[in-house]
């Protein structure tokens, strides 16, 4: 071959990741288990509303955890306080989590005793969003410090998610956030979106986020009736 | 940083059709790269010249191509372009729909000899 010669491609750059992505949701699938990625900036609550999340399901759901962060175990730490499975990834400086990372995290988990588990992404409103996991449900928190003007700045992941957390409502009295534009701005980009309002330091809305993430397990589980 | 691993998979792809195709470098890289997605073009080159030299890519020219999100109104079905701080619609004025275009995130083509 010697004259230039033009080759169409078309091929997904992240088909790879999106490959594993389709494995560990397979493997998930096979056992039953509700997997959701929990993105949000840093700060915003992701593991307050795993924390909370976690009590909430106690009595219904048998929830496991995988921590991603640059750094450090804490978050994991945290979560271990509840006596449940967790495994801490350390992403060593990439700022969103990978599904080769959660197909090796899954490998330290029990599969069989967990319906639920919840994936606290590495804090960043931007890449996480472009790299599947394997997950079933995509939720992000936006919290009410952060401001209303988020889905403008980062429309990317508020078109991507099926839940958006609203956490921190109980500082709504001392910060500007106008809630009622925030809702009718996010429906608007993403008109199915779930849109719960709650606070991880007084408990406010978590039932009403629980029911929900409870709810969204029910096909998985009438799915595994019948399976041993 | 993300770009260091992303620009590692489109070596690894353009590397793999250009092997296929018997060339013995490759001249452009046409990447498509949608406006809703995260990826930053002046990176994606930065890694590009770093990680390239002992591939058949290396000195290959990169070009990309962005697409602007679209956006199908729900309301009147018309398409438009959000902009950046408005999402309703410029025909009937409703807000939001669904996503058209903006999520391309792929190699288009590669140029070889």
């Amino acid at each position: 071959m010697n004259r230039p010669t033009r080759i169409p491609v078309v091929q997904g750059i992240l088909s790879a990741n999106d490959q594993i992505a389709a494995q560990n949701r397979e493997l998930l699938g096979r056992h039953h288990i509700l997997v959701i990625n929990l993105m949000a900036s840093p700060g915003s609550g992701k593991t307050s509303l795993i924390l909370r999340t976690i009590d909430a399901l106690h009595d219904r759901q048998r929830v496991g955890v995988i921590e991603g962060d640059i750094a450090s175990s804490v978050d994991a730490d945290r979560v271990a306080t509840r006596g449940i499975p967790v495994v801490q990834i350390n992403t060593g400086g990439q700022c969103h989590l990978d599904a080769p990372m959660v197909q090796r995290a899954l490998t330290q988990l029990p599969l069989d005793q967990l319906d639920v588990l919840i994936i606290e992404n590495v804090g960043n409103l931007i890449c996480p969003v472009d790299f599947q996991l394997g997950e079933n449900l995509n939720v992000m928190i936006a919290s009410v410090p952060e401001g209303d003007d988020k889905p403008y700045k980062y429309p990317g992941i508020f078109v991507a998610v099926d839940a958006v957390v609203v956490n921190k409502v109980d500082l709504l009295p001392y910060v500007h956030f106008d809630m009622t534009a925030f809702c009718k701005l996010v429906a608007g980009m993403n008109p199915d979106v779930r849109i719960f309002e709650v606070s991880c330091e007084t408990g406010q809305g978590i039932a009403g986020w629980a029911r929900w993430v409870a709810e969204q397990r029910q096909p998985w589980a009438k799915r595994g009736q019948g399976v041993t | 940083m993300h770009e260091l691993s992303i620009t590692q998979s489109i070596l690894d792809i353009v590397s793999e059709h250009a092997r296929r195709a018997g060339a013995r470098r490759v001249l452009a890289i046409q990447l498509v790269v949608g406006e809703l997605t995260g990826f930053v073009d002046d990176s994606i080159q930065f890694y590009m010249d770093m990680l390239s030299p002992d591939t058949l890519a290396a000195g290959a020219r990169l070009a990309i191509r962005r697409v602007p999100a679209q956006v199908r109104c729900r309301a009147c079905g018309q398409e438009f372009g959000p902009q950046e701080l408005n999402w309703a619609c410029p025909h009937c004025a409703a807000v939001g729909g669904e996503i058209v275009s903006g999520r391309e995130f792929q190699v288009e083509s590669i140029e070889v000899e």
